[in-house]
């Protein structure tokens, strides 16, 4: 194995040298030097050409290859060419757009009020307040717990006679069945959602915070603006292409929903559809139906929604954080 | 600062009431799996009346794979970020340092890979694991996870930053580039390492759905998939799911608590991207 890969660097690489014509006649040390460099540089890239080139590269093409036949897994793997079938069946399918509709509306409620939530809880900590760390470190707590143990710890909460309930009768507020109602399902899963990830995002929103100059505040102190004058004239346009990216980040994250759906209703994304995404659907597809091809159209779909938010991310915010 | 003196007592409210909202569910969790069957299904009490280690003891004896479930995670876990660690860090440090004919496509393709949703490399990957023979195996999981071009890039960043003259005084005592890296600039690197580990630990110990796709077999289940099975199994045996939840929160808090400073540093590059 070993040989073989120096062979085929070198091929590379001197394919490369000759094309910059000025190479070959550099003297015979420095272009033993550059082979060396180039050697050494394949070498310790090839663990990831590797992983790369057939868990991701390959698996794209083979994607969109999938998405435009009828893929039958009986034994071996048949493809049958349907052109763009899979894409247009998808809107004829009624499962395939109560996903869209509940994947959009938790991702319209979940962003904002997750961003917002953020953004207030790292003001607080911001501000001049003992125990910072403590609070911080208590906060983060969910991030680091897998989702299945936390939907597993919410489903018990959400019980009908569990803990939420119970709190919501003493405080003589409604109640609700979390778990079973179709209308509520969905919600009980962006509470959760909310509750697990805003921390991460207020992490993200504190440091950009501590960045900003205590002299602007000062200036402002002095104009005699009070806390949250400050806060709504000063810090929040300051932090502009952080929440810019929070919001991407939260939009990227929440169109993916997956496990927390998957857990809540055993896979079938019931009650009465209210849980089910896009994810699980292409999940349920792929692996319970077995129909692939029908699948990697969606998830070349869900792909295709994701990467524009990406690009936009990165053409309004990520170009300018590379260069400094 | 004397302005502020007004709105302080209502900050702390903020903080306090989150951190209890925050905490409440972790804690409850705690709390029932101190609980006997009874005390659960008889109605809400908060702290344990008679407390007692049995769930804790009945996962193990009424669950025999239980403990192999455990095993999986820890030893995948280990692998990815073993492999994770040294992969990422040779990738950034050859984009960063050493001048190779293709570096700029390299660097180009990872900054590609960073936008792709994993989602739509999922049933193409299973289908190659497949052909490999690969499915249900513990290599099956390790293996398409042993790089993170997320982590790949930031090891980029941290090696351009990093001070060139020591690995000139190496190369001059006559190390090579590889005897360089693990010996030079590996060690120096050990707070982006810790960063990164922390990081591809949580990954790979919480992962639900790629591990639900892989194994089929329950003995190659990992904790994640074992728990959602033992739920299925043990509905309504609240004190035992919420002892299992416990067992499985363990390791990722006892990490957390001694590695914290090294979660925000990487969200905050995360964030920082």
């Amino acid at each position: 194995m070993d040989p073989m890969k120096k062979e085929d660097h070198s091929q590379v690489f001197q394919k490369r040298g000759s094309k910059q014509k000025k190479q070959p006649r550099r003297p015979k040390k420095v272009r033993s030097k550059a082979f060396k460099e180039g050697f050494s540089g394949y070498l310790f890239m090839s663990p990831t050409i590797f992983t790369i080139g057939i868990f991701v590269v390959i698996p794209i093409l083979y994607a969109l290859y999938l998405s435009f036949n009828d893929v039958q897994l009986l034994g071996g793997i048949g493809y049958e060419f349907i052109g763009l079938d899979n894409y247009t069946r998808s809107f004829d399918d009624d499962r395939a757009m109560i996903a869209l509709k509940n994947t959009a509306e938790y991702v319209f409620i979940v962003v904002p009020v997750q961003t917002c939530l953020a953004l207030l809880l790292a003001a607080a900590l911001n501000s001049n307040i003992r125990g910072k760390n403590a609070f911080r470190i208590i906060f983060f707590l969910p991030t680091v717990t897998s989702s299945a143990v936390l939907t597993i710890i919410f489903m018990w909460m959400y019980n009908p006679d569990g803990l939420i309930n119970t709190i919501l009768a003493f405080l003589q507020m409604p109640t609700y069945n979390w778990l079973a109602d179709p209308s509520i399902a969905l919600k009980s899963i962006m509470i959760m959602n909310i509750w697990a990830t805003a921390p991460f995002f207020m992490v993200i929103y504190l440091a950009a915070m501590q960045d900003i100059s205590d002299s602007v505040y000062e200036a402002a102190t002095i104009d005699g603006a009070n806390w949250w004058q400050k806060f709504i004239y000063i810090t929040i346009p300051i932090l502009k292409p952080v929440t810019f990216f929070v919001v991407v980040m939260g939009v990227i994250g929440t169109f993916q929903l997956f496990d927390q759906s998957y857990i809540f209703s055993g896979g079938s994304g019931g009650p009465n559809n209210s849980t089910l995404t896009i994810v699980l659907l292409i999940y349920q597809y792929a692996f319970k139906s077995l129909d692939m091809g029908y699948a990697s159209a969606l998830a070349v779909i869900l792909a295709i929604i994701i990467m524009v938010v990406t690009l936009i991310q990165k053409k309004f915010f990520g170009e300018e954080k590379l260069h400094d | 600062m004397k302005k502020r003196l007004f709105s302080k007592p209502f900050i702390y409210t903020i903080l306090i009431l989150y951190a209890v909202i925050t905490f409440i569910p972790f804690l409850w969790a705690i709390l029932s799996s101190f609980k006997s069957l009874e005390e659960i299904v008889s109605g809400i009490t908060f702290l344990p009346e008679t407390f007692t280690l049995d769930n804790y003891i009945q996962i193990f004896s009424q669950e025999p794979l239980f403990l192999r479930w455990m095993f999986n995670s820890i030893f995948i876990t280990a692998c990815m970020v073993f492999l994770n660690i040294i992969f990422n860090s040779m990738a950034g440090y050859a984009l960063a340092r050493i001048k190779f004919a293709g570096r700029k496509f390299w660097f180009f393709l990872i900054l590609v890979v960073l936008m792709i949703p994993f989602q739509v490399t999922l049933i193409p990957s299973y289908l190659i694991l497949k052909m490999f023979g690969w499915l249900n195996t513990y290599q099956g999981l390790i293996i398409p996870g042993m790089v993170n071009a997320t982590f790949i890039f930031m090891m980029r960043q941290f090696f351009l930053n990093f001070p060139k003259e020591l690995e000139e005084a190496a190369q001059m005592d006559g190390l090579s580039r590889i005897g360089t890296f693990f010996k030079i600039v590996m060690p120096l690197a050990k707070p982006a390492l810790a960063a990164q580990a922390v990081f591809i630990f949580m990954s790979s110990w919480n992962d639900f759905m790629r591990p639900l796709i892989i194994m089929s077999d329950e003995e190659m289940f990992t904790l994640t998939l074992g728990l959602n099975t033992f739920k299925g199994q043990y509905i309504s045996f609240w004190n035992l799911i919420m002892a299992a939840s416990t067992l499985m929160t363990i390791p990722s808090l006892l990490i957390y608590a001694f590695f914290n400073r090294y979660f925000i540093k990487g969200v905050t590059f995360t964030g920082g991207k």
